[in-house]
C-alpha cells in the first residue's frame, strides 16, 4: 500500500516536474538557483539572529523582514537607479565572461580588464579633458577604457593561441600583474599633481564625468550597457563571426574542419571579452568612482562570472542576473538599516548561487534520476524516436 | 548442448511486460522476455529501438514504470547495478570498462577482492582464481599482462572475465562484435557457445543480421519498443529479420552496379603522416582514384587509416608526399581550401569532426559553407537561405527529424549520420573521402548512405571509402586495397576479392604476399571485362 502510494507520488511529482521544466526549460535552473539560495540565506538570517545579533531567541521572522527591505532598496525609486547603476559594470563584465564561455574560453580576467579600462578612461581625462571638451574627452575616455580592456584580454587570448597556455591560470596571473600596473599608474603618470598623497585626477573636474540620465546619480553607462546586451546578442548569432566564435566554443574540432580559425578566433574573443569589461571599468570610473587612490580595486571581474552562469551565457540573460545581482547590492544597505542584517548576506547569496550553478546538482535533480544514470544515449535514442514519430 | 535441453529448461530470467516511458516516448512499451539456461539470446533491433532501455532496467540502471522481472521464477527488484551483479546478472558494455594501467588480473578482482585480512588484497588467491577461470573456459590471457597493451578483442575479454568472476549466471553483452575485427569476432562466438554450455545465460544485443544467426539460440526483434517477433536461427533469413526490424522489405546488399571509370581524380604519392604523438604511422602512401571509381580501404582499425584520411582532407599535417587532384597539386592545403576544390568528407568520429552535437540542424548543414553566399550576407548570417536549403535537404535526405531547429544531438545515430551525407553529398565532389560511412548506424541507415554513395560515384565522384567492416568494403568497393601499419600491402579488385583472404591481408600484412605489388586499375578493368 505505502509502496503503491510511494510510486502514485513519485508520479506526481515528477508530472508537476515535468510541467514546469517544460513552460520554463532554459530558465528553471537558474530559478531554482536563486530560490535556494534564499531559502539558504533565510536559515543563515534566522541563525544570525539568535547566535550573533543580540535577540532574546532566533528570530523566524526575520528572513521575510530582511527580503522585504532587500526588495524595498532595490525597486523603490532611488533604488531602481542604484540596482541600475550596480548591474552597469556586472552586465557589461557578463557579456565578457559569457562570451568566453561561448567560445569555450573560461576568461577570470575580469578583474584585469576591468581595472584597465579604469585606468585607460582616466588617462584620457588626465592627458585629454583639461583642454578638450566633454564632447571629446567622454567618447575618447570610453574608447580607450574598451581598448586597454581589450588588450588585457588579447594577451592571454594570444599565449592561449601560440603555447597553449590555459586562459584560466594566465587571466589568474595577469590579474595580479594589473593590479599592481593600476596601482602604478595611479600613484605614478596619473597622480593628480601638486597632491600631498598619491590620488588620481577627478574625473569631473577633467571634462570626463558621465553625465546623469536617470534620477541622482544614474549615468550614462548605464545606457552604454544596456545598449551592448543586443549588440553581443547580435554578433553571437547573427553574424558568421559569432557562428564562428560558438562553433569553436561547442567543437573546436568541428570548427577546424568547418575551415575556422579557431586560434584566431581564441584570440578575438579574449580581446573581444576584455573589451566588454575593460568598458565596465571606464564607466564605473567615469560615472561613478571619478577620483580613485592607489589599491583601487573591484570584484566586478569573479561577479561577472555569477552573473554569466547564472544567464547561461545568454546575452539577454545576462541583462537580467546583471539586473539582479545589481539590485541584491542595491538593497543591502536598505536591508541593513531596516531589518539589521549585515550587507554581507548579499555576498553569501552570490555565493550559493554560484555553488549551485557549479555543482550541478540542480540540473541533475531537474532532468531527473534515471537520465543521470548512464542512460544517455538511450535517452538520445528516445528523443530520436520521437522524431521519427512525429516525421 | 541439444535443441531440447534448452527448450525444455526453465527460463533463468524472465522479463515480463516492461514498460518505459521518458518523457514524449515509450521506450519500451510492455515487453516479453524470457532467456532460458545455457541459451543465446540475441536481442535484434535497430537504433533507438528500446533495447538499451529494456538492459538498462535489467541492469538497474532505469526503473521501469509497469512491468516484472522473474529471476529463476522469483519476481525480484533490482536496486542498481550493484544489486544485479550480486544476483548474477553482469553487462559487457560497448565502451569498456577497465583500467588499462592494471594488469588482467588486478582489473578483474577490482571491487570484488579477496581480502587477506582488513588492508590488503590476497593477490596470490586472486591472481590464482582468475588464472583457474580463464582456463576454464579457454581464454586466452596472460593474467600479469598490462590491460592497456593489450588489443580491443582481448580487453573484452577481460570484461566478460570480470563477469565470471563475480559469478555472472546472465550476461548481457552490448554489441560486443561492434570494434572486433572478423576473426575475434569468430573467437568471441566460441568462447560465448562455451559459456552457453556451461549452464550460463546470454543476451546478445546486436543489429548485425548474420552475427545474430550465427551465434544466437533464439532471436527477438524489437521495433519502437515493442517485440515484433521471436524466431530461431533454422527457420528464418537474414531478409526476414531485416523486415521485422526495419518494418518494410530492405535491400541487404547495395547493388554497386558497374561505374564507368574515367580519369584519375586523386594521385597520393609517397604521403607520410605522423599521429599525435608524432610516430610515424604512414610511411608512405601511393594511391590512385578515378572518376566514377570507389576505392575500399580495408584494415584493421588504428592502422594509419585515420591519419591518411585527415592528412588528405587537410586536418592533419603531412610530413612529406604529394597529393594531386584533378591535376592540380593540392599537398599540405587547408580542410577549407580542399572543400572549395570539391571535395566531400564524411569523418569516422562524427561528434568530433562531423557534427556540432549542441547545434540545431541547420547549423550543422552549412557548417562549410556557412562564410559564402547565400548563407552569409558580407558579415551577416542569412538565416532565411539557411533555413530554406535546410528544409531541402532534410526532405532530400530523408532526415527524421521534428524540424531544422532541432538539437542534433536528439536525432538517432542514422539521422545524425544523414546530416553529414546531406551537406558533404549535395553538390558537385570531385573526391568523396568516407570514413566509417556506416559505423554504429542501423540497416535502413546503412541501406540509405549506401545508395547515396552509389548515385555519387555513378555521377563521376572518385570515392575513396575507408572501413573497418570488412563486408562493408568488399560489397561497395570497385577496388580494395588493403592498409597494414600504414602501408598499402595490396591492390584487388573488388568484384573478385575474397572475403577470408582479404582478412588474412588485413590480419598479417600478407607477410609472404608482401611483395605483391600495386595492381593499376587499368589492369582491373581488363579482368573484369
Amino acid at each position: 500500500m505505502s509502496g503503491f502510494g510511494r510510486v502514485r507520488r513519485a508520479a506526481l511529482l515528477s508530472t508537476v516536474k515535468r510541467a514546469a521544466i517544460g513552460a520554463a526549460r532554459p530558465i528553471a535552473e537558474p530559478l531554482a538557483a536563486i530560490v535556494l539560495a534564499l531559502l539558504v540565506g533565510a536559515v543563515l538570517i534566522v541563525l544570525f539572529s539568535g547566535l550573533v545579533a543580540r535577540h532574546s531567541a532566533f528570530d523566524l521572522g526575520l528572513p521575510v523582514a530582511a527580503y522585504a527591505a532587500l526588495l524595498e532598496g532595490a525597486v523603490s525609486p532611488n533604488g531602481m537607479t542604484a540596482t541600475l547603476v550596480y548591474a552597469t559594470p556586472l552586465i557589461l563584465a557578463g557579456l565578457g565572461v559569457a562570451i568566453g564561455f561561448k567560445a569555450g574560453l573560461f576568461n577570470i580576467g575580469g578583474r584585469g580588464q576591468f581595472l584597465m579600462g579604469a585606468v585607460g578612461a582616466l588617462a584620457v581625462a588626465t592627458v585629454v579633458g583639461q583642454t578638450q571638451s566633454s564632447y571629446i574627452t567622454i567618447p575618447l575616455a570610453l574608447l580607450v577604457g574598451a581598448l586597454c580592456g581589450a588588450a588585457a584580454g588579447f594577451v592571454p587570448g594570444a599565449l592561449k593561441a601560440t603555447s597553449g597556455a590555459h586562459e584560466v591560470v594566465t587571466t589568474i596571473m595577469l590579474n595580479y600583474v594589473l593590479v599592481f600596473v593600476t596601482y602604478w599608474a595611479i600613484s605614478g603618470p596619473l597622480a593628480l599633481p601638486g597632491s600631498p598623497q598619491p590620488i588620481s585626477v577627478d574625473v569631473a573636474t577633467r571634462n570626463a564625468a558621465l553625465p546623469i540620465i536617470l534620477g541622482r546619480d544614474g549615468h550614462l553607462g548605464i545606457l552604454v550597457a544596456l545598449v551592448a546586451v543586443p549588440l553581443v546578442w547580435f554578433l553571437l548569432y547573427r553574424t558568421t563571426l559569432g557562428f564562428e566564435i560558438r562553433a569553436a566554443g561547442a567543437n573546436s574540432d568541428a570548427a577546424r574542419y568547418g575551415g575556422m580559425r579557431t586560434n584566431r578566433l581564441i584570440v578575438l574573443t579574449m580581446s573581444l571579452a576584455g573589451l566588454l569589461a575593460g568598458l565596465g571599468g571606464a564607466t564605473t570610473i567615469l560615472g561613478v568612482v571619478h577620483q580613485v587612490a592607489p589599491g583601487y580595486d573591484t570584484t566586478v571581474g569573479f561577479d561577472a562570472i555569477t552573473v554569466a552562469l547564472l544567464a547561461r551565457s545568454n546575452p539577454i540573460g545576462v541583462m537580467f542576473s546583471g539586473l539582479l545581482l545589481g539590485a541584491m547590492r542595491a538593497g543591502a544597505q536598505t536591508m541593513q538599516i531596516q531589518a539589521g542584517v549585515p550587507p554581507e548576506l548579499v555576498d553569501a547569496l552570490q555565493a550559493i548561487i554560484l555553488v549551485l550553478l557549479v555543482v550541478n546538482v540542480l540540473r541533475r535533480w531537474l532532468d531527473g534520476r534515471s537520465r543521470q544514470h548512464g542512460s544517455t544515449p538511450s535517452a538520445a535514442a528516445d528523443t530520436a524516436m520521437l522524431a521519427d514519430a512525429t516525421a | 548442448m541439444t535443441e531440447d535441453a534448452v527448450i525444455g529448461s526453465l527460463p533463468a530470467l524472465e522479463m515480463r511486460g516492461i514498460t518505459k516511458r521518458y518523457p514524449g516516448v515509450v521506450a519500451n512499451d510492455h515487453i516479453d522476455l524470457d532467456v532460458r539456461r545455457g541459451e543465446i539470446h540475441a536481442l535484434l533491433g535497430e537504433n533507438g529501438a528500446g533495447k538499451t532501455t529494456l538492459m538498462n532496467v535489467l541492469y538497474g540502471l532505469a526503473r521501469p514504470d509497469e512491468g516484472t522481472i522473474l529471476l529463476d521464477g522469483q519476481e525480484i527488484r533490482i536496486a542498481g547495478p550493484s544489486d544485479a551483479i550480486a544476483r548474477g546478472i553482469s553487462m559487457v558494455h560497448q565502451h569498456f570498462m577497465v583500467v588499462p594501467v592494471l594488469s588482467v588480473a588486478e582489473n578483474v578482482i577490482l571491487g570484488a577482492e579477496t581480502m587477506s585480512g582488513p588492508v590488503f588484497v590476497d593477490r596470490r588467491k586472486a591472481a590464482a582464481r582468475v588464472v583457474a577461470l580463464a582456463q576454464r573456459f579457454g581464454f586466452d590471457l596472460d593474467p600479469e599482462a598490462r590491460v592497456g597493451s593489450l588489443s580491443v578483442g582481448q580487453q573484452q575479454r577481460v570484461e566478460i572475465l570480470k563477469a565470471l568472476y563475480r559469478d555472472a549466471r546472465i550476461l548481457v553483452l552490448d554489441e560486443p562484435t561492434a570494434v572486433l575485427t572478423p576473426q575475434e569476432t569468430g573467437e568471441i562466438f566460441t568462447l560465448l557457445r562455451r559459456l552457453a554450455a556451461d549452464g550460463r545465460s546470454i543476451v546478445f544485443i546486436s543489429h548485425k543480421l548474420y552475427e545474430v544467426l550465427e551465434v544466437a539460440d533464439r532471436i527477438t526483434v524489437i521495433r519502437r519498443g515493442r517485440v515484433i517477433g521471436e524466431r530461431r536461427p533454422g527457420e528464418t533469413t537474414e531478409e526476414e529479420l531485416a523486415e521485422l526490424m526495419v518494418g518494410r522489405a530492405v535491400e541487404l546488399t547495395a547493388d554497386r552496379g558497374v561505374s564507368r571509370v574515367g580519369e584519375t581524380v586523386l594521385r597520393v604519392e609517397g604521403l607520410r603522416v605522423a599521429d599525435d604523438r608524432r610516430h610515424e604511422v604512414v610511411p608512405g602512401a601511393d594511391l590512385e582514384i578515378k572518376a566514377g571509381e570507389i576505392l575500399g580501404i580495408a584494415g584493421v582499425a588504428g592502422n594509419g587509416q585515420d591519419e591518411l584520411v585527415q592528412a588528405l582532407i587537410g586536418l592533419r599535417r603531412s610530413l612529406g608526399g604529394k597529393v594531386t587532384l584533378a591535376g592540380r597539386d593540392v599537398t599540405g592545403f587547408s580542410p577549407r581550401r580542399m572543400n572549395e576544390a570539391g571535395v566531400g568528407y564524411v569523418p569516422g568520429d562524427r561528434h568530433k569532426f562531423g557534427l556540432i552535437l549542441s547545434f540545431p540542424v541547420y547549423d550543422n548543414l552549412i557548417l562549410t559553407s556557412y562564410y559564402r553566399p547565400p548563407f552569409a550576407r558580407g558579415p551577416l548570417r542569412n538565416d532565411a537561405a539557411i533555413l530554406e536549403s535546410a528544409a531541402t535537404q532534410i526532405e532530400r535526405f530523408d532526415i527524421r527529424t521534428p524540424s531544422a531547429q532541432v538539437t542534433t544531438s536528439t536525432l538517432s545515430g542514422g539521422n545524425q549520420q544523414k546530416v553529414v551525407v546531406a551537406r558533404e553529398f549535395d553538390r558537385e565532389l570531385k573526391l568523396l573521402v568516407l570514413d566509417q560511412p556506416t559505423r554504429g548506424l542501423d540497416v535502413g541507415s546503412i541501406e540509405f548512405i549506401h545508395r547515396q554513395i552509389i548515385a555519387k560515384r555513378d555521377a563521376g565522384t572518385a570515392v575513396l571509402l575507408v572501413s573497418a567492416e570488412l563486408d562493408e568494403v568488399l560489397e561497395m568497393s570497385d577496388r580494395i586495397a588493403v592498409m597494414y601499419r600504414g602501408r598499402i600491402v595490396a591492390q584487388l579488385d573488388g568484384r573478385t576479392a575474397d572475403k577470408a583472404e582479404v582478412g588474412l591481408l588485413m590480419a598479417t600484412g600478407g607477410r609472404d604476399t608482401a611483395t605483391i605489388t600495386a595492381t593499376p586499375a587499368a589492369t582491373i578493368e581488363e579482368t573484369r571485362a
